[in-house]
């Protein structure tokens, strides 16, 4: 542990003075990638540590990012706290039902399981005009962060630029290092070494007196309402949800940013989160193919550095100490 | 309720509906079981479910698109439906290239991988149809203006639409035929039930695999032909058409033949029946059946354990 | 006492009657060795006592109380464990791990979710003692994949002891390693075993580890019991000898 705080500090650091040190719209970016690295903790729980790949997890996503839009709709709600309570409640309801049903199976059985629930939930987006406006999706507002005591200092003359590039990321980082930390503590906690023995062997951990299938249940549920929690920061940063983000392709670039950073790692799934996000903001300004390049990225990911970028770095490094 | 009811009393209460409606559906279900029945023989044989068959699919109602908008004016009558098969073909030879390139090295990896490549590679051929033949659906009604329609129990019906279905008929008895008749198919049957075993037994694996392949591949292509004529050569086609072959093969069971055609029977009913008396669930209600077939018989309803 | 007892005990495999009718008991105390060729029963009977197979038929009891129908979970809290033939460990764990997540298991810890594993000092301290009492403790921090086979072995061993279990069932814990090895690694075994006072049902090959470790001798054939005794019974019986022994134990 304080091995690892003498890289930890500075990169908090870092993150912190970032909004000074960065344009708004890059600042933004970033925002955009810690709130996908939170989704991927989330998601990683699933696949790193318990050995299974959820093909479903937009569903969580998009229940986590349509919760607040619904407060907004209905109840004309204001509050960041709501809509975070609001979107974890949410998604913890459907991850405890979908979870539930999606553990009967591993492998590839689970991830098309997680797969069609989750396109059950798009197709109801998508149908049900009365309640999500369909394909025109819902706006949510700027919301007021802390009950109103994290004002800025400009008041009314802030922008939404502003907001988006200054406090709310700030209020985006707080959550990001509170899952950092509580995720952090979870795959080191007894619960954590469980789900691993689960991942290594799932015969022998029944036989250490795990039950499987009820520890798999947890670990949906929690993995769920990361990434839940996710969907909700990022309705806000995004002004509008649409079906888009429950559909089972959102559900691949969750996948292919926790491979891409690595998922064998703890940290992994966080630098492919941002990594992504970048290459995924320049390559759509760079080119209209940019599903192209992405793709392309994947599969060379796939056949020639499979641990992903931190993996790789680390066997590079390993060997580079072992040479000298 | 009562409405869903009202709807099908219609529904069945007129000759004429009914039968459009069957035909509907057989047609759908045709061009479901095209696409799933690659999909199930490739899991059947490989063990590997490959999430960019459905821009396969794309690609030959694309190919397809393209070759019949350079030949109509030239080419005639039915020469056309010639190109029907060149789609077909051309998606064959892309998954005869595929296979041995990407796919082979993965194998012996975790199945992860397997999912995650051929997601990448759903990626990459859906913006190589994006930039080939551009943001535009690619159209073409020549054949069904060709062959007309007819009447069928006072239901005026498409032709072409009655070819697509016995075109998934013969496809699905070809098939059939095929791994059940004939050697090669014992040798991938021999194959999909013990690849070890038959690899003992002088079985060129290598081969097989490539083999399985590029038929899954040219059955997706042939569904991706048959159904350009009619609802043209879309982005976005192949990933929505992928996510219904899903729900077929699930509920057939994933790679049993025999399921993929009760399959698409069964969504194609479903389908028919959803867009006439429940098109809000319609999708929710076919996802929901996967899901719930997959919980109570994970074989699928005629698959192996 | 009797701490575990089988009652007509079936489990067939097609026509195979792998486990067949069998009345099989364990006394609190002893170290039972249960032989038999390959495919006689032996590691189907462990594997349906321990609850990874359901029976066709019969009963299994166990401290008196009717165990047939619950779950492994409820086994192991009733005290049974067992290792593998072939090594089933947590392979990307290290050492320590793979013994404290047995512990954190028995002390009803692993629902924890918000505790750091590392800082529970009395499973940490626990879970050195019995790599300690295994001599596995220098690779403590080495994850089990990288272990040699005869480590395995002995870490698989330590995975089950871990439990504290009342019965402990060892599916050949000498397989697979030279010969060299077999006995330090049984000697190891049962001295924990005998100190510990646990109760142990021992699968095995070799003659010489059989006759040497144990104080009774269970014989299956063809999925049932052929014989049941002291050591030197089942020396001097001789439809063992003929059919089990013969070529195996010089006369």
């Amino acid at each position: 542990m304080t091995r690892n705080l003498r890289y930890l500090i500075p990169i908090a650091l870092l993150l912190v003075i970032l909004p000074y040190a960065l344009p708004p719209y890059q600042t933004i970016l970033f925002s955009y990638g810690l709130i996908f690295a939170i989704a991927a903790l989330g998601f990683n729980l699933l696949l790193g540590y318990t050995g299974l790949l959820s093909f479903g997890h937009s569903a969580y996503f998009g229940v986590g990012a349509y919760a607040p839009a619904f407060l907004v709709k209905y109840f004309g709600a204001g509050s960041m706290e709501l809509f975070l309570l609001a979107g974890i409640f949410f998604t913890a309801v459907v991850s405890a039902v979908f979870g539930f049903i999606c553990v009967r199976y591993t492998r590839i059985f689970f991830a098309i399981l997680a797969l069609a629930l989750s396109q059950v939930l798009w197709s109801l987006a998508l149908k049900l005009f009365w309640l999500t406006n369909g394909t025109d999706g819902l706006r949510v507002p700027t919301p007021t962060l802390l009950g109103g005591l994290a004002s800025d200092v400009l008041g009314s003359a802030e922008t939404k630029l502003d907001f988006l590039s200054h406090r709310y990321y700030y209020y985006v980082l707080a959550v990001f290092f509170l899952c950092v930390a509580v995720m952090w503590v979870i795959v080191n906690s007894p619960f954590g070494k469980a789900l691993q023995a689960i991942r290594d062997n799932e015969t022998r951990a029944e036989f250490v007196g795990v039950q499987v299938r009820r520890y798999r249940w947890i670990a949906f549920l929690v993995s769920g309402v990361f990434t839940g929690l996710a969907g909700s920061l990022w309705v806000v940063l995004n002004g509008l949800v649409t079906p888009d983000i429950l559909y089972w392709t959102f559900s691949g670039e969750i996948v292919f940013l926790t491979v891409l950073g690595g998922f064998r790692t703890f940290a992994g799934p966080i630098l492919g989160a941002v990594v992504f996000n970048f290459l995924k903001a320049y390559a759509v300004g760079f080119t209209v193919y940019w599903q192209f390049l992405l793709g392309a990225v994947l599969v060379v990911i796939v056949l020639s550095m499979p641990t992903g970028i931190l993996g790789t770095a680390n066997t590079i490094w390993l060997r580079l100490r072992r040479a000298a | 309720m009562t409405a869903f009811v009202q709807c099908l009393g219609f529904t069945l209460s007129s000759a004429d509906i009914l039968t459009a409606q069957i035909l509907n559906s057989l047609f759908y279900a045709s061009i479901l079981f095209l696409i799933a029945s690659g999909l199930t023989l490739v899991y059947g044989v490989m063990r590997i479910v490959n999430l960019a068959h459905g821009n396969l699919f794309a690609l030959g109602a694309y190919v397809t698109g393209w070759a019949l908008g350079h030949a109509v004016g030239w080419v005639s009558g039915p020469l056309l439906f010639a190109l029907l098969l060149a789609g077909a073909i051309a998606v064959a030879a892309v998954g005869a290239v595929l296979e041995p390139t990407l796919l082979r090295p993965l194998y012996k990896r975790a199945e992860e991988y397997q999912l995650l490549i051929t997601f990448g590679l759903l990626l990459v051929l859906e913006d190589m149809m994006h930039w080939l033949w551009g943001p535009h659906p690619l159209t073409s009604g020549a054949l069904p203006d060709l062959v007309g329609s007819a009447t069928i129990f006072g239901a005026t019906y498409p032709n072409y639409n009655i070819l697509v279905i016995a075109v998934g008929f013969a496809a699905a008895v070809g098939l059939w035929a095929f791994v059940y008749k004939t050697r090669f198919g014992v040798i991938l049957r021999a194959t999909s039930q013990n690849m070890r075993m038959a690899s003992a037994l002088g079985v060129n694996v290598k081969r097989v695999y490539v083999q399985a392949f590029t038929i899954g591949c040219f059955m997706a292509g042939l569904g991706g032909a048959v159904i350009m004529p009619i609802s043209g050569a879309v982005l976005g086609m192949g990933i929505e058409a992928l996510i219904l072959a899903f729900v077929v093969v699930v509920v057939g069971g994933l790679g049993s033949l025999e399921g993929a055609l009760i399959g698409a029977i069964i969504v194609g009913l479903v389908r028919t029946l959803g867009i006439m008396c429940f098109p809000e669930i319609e999708l929710a209600v076919l996802y929901l059946i996967a899901a719930v077939v997959l919980l109570v018989r994970p074989e699928g309803l005629f698959g192996r354990a | 006492m009797r701490l575990l007892e089988t009652q007509r005990l079936k489990k067939y495999f097609g026509d195979t009657h792998a486990v067949d009718e069998v009345d099989f008991s364990v006394t609190q105390g002893e170290v039972l060795a249960l032989i038999g060729a390959n495919g006689a029963g032996k590691t189907t009977l462990v594997n349906v006592v321990s609850g990874l197979l359901p029976p066709d038929g019969g009963k299994i009891h166990f401290q008196g109380i009717d165990v047939t129908h619950q779950s492994i979970h409820q086994r192991i809290e009733a005290g049974i464990a067992r290792s593998f033939q072939l090594v089933n460990l947590f392979d990307q764990l290290t050492c320590l791990d793979n013994i404290a997540l047995p512990i954190f298991s028995r002390e009803k810890k692993t629902r924890r979710l918000m505790a750091l594993a590392d800082k529970d000092r009395a499973v940490r301290e626990e879970a050195m003692e019995v790599l300690q009492q295994f001599g596995l403790a220098p690779k403590a921090a080495m994850v089990a994949g990288g272990l040699a086979q005869g480590e395995r072995k002995l870490l698989d061993v330590a995975v089950a002891y871990a439990l504290r279990p009342r019965l402990l069932f060892l599916d050949e814990p000498t397989s697979g390693v030279s010969t060299r090895e077999k006995a330090p690694i049984m000697d190891i075994i049962t001295s924990i075993v005998r100190s510990g006072k646990i109760t142990a049902v021992v699968i095995e090959h070799d003659m010489d580890v059989v006759f040497t470790y144990s104080d009774r001798i269970v014989v299956m054939h063809e999925g049932k019991i052929l014989a049941d005794g002291s050591p030197d019974e089942i020396r001097r019986n001789e439809q063992v000898t003929t059919t089990l022994l013969g070529t195996t134990v010089a006369p």
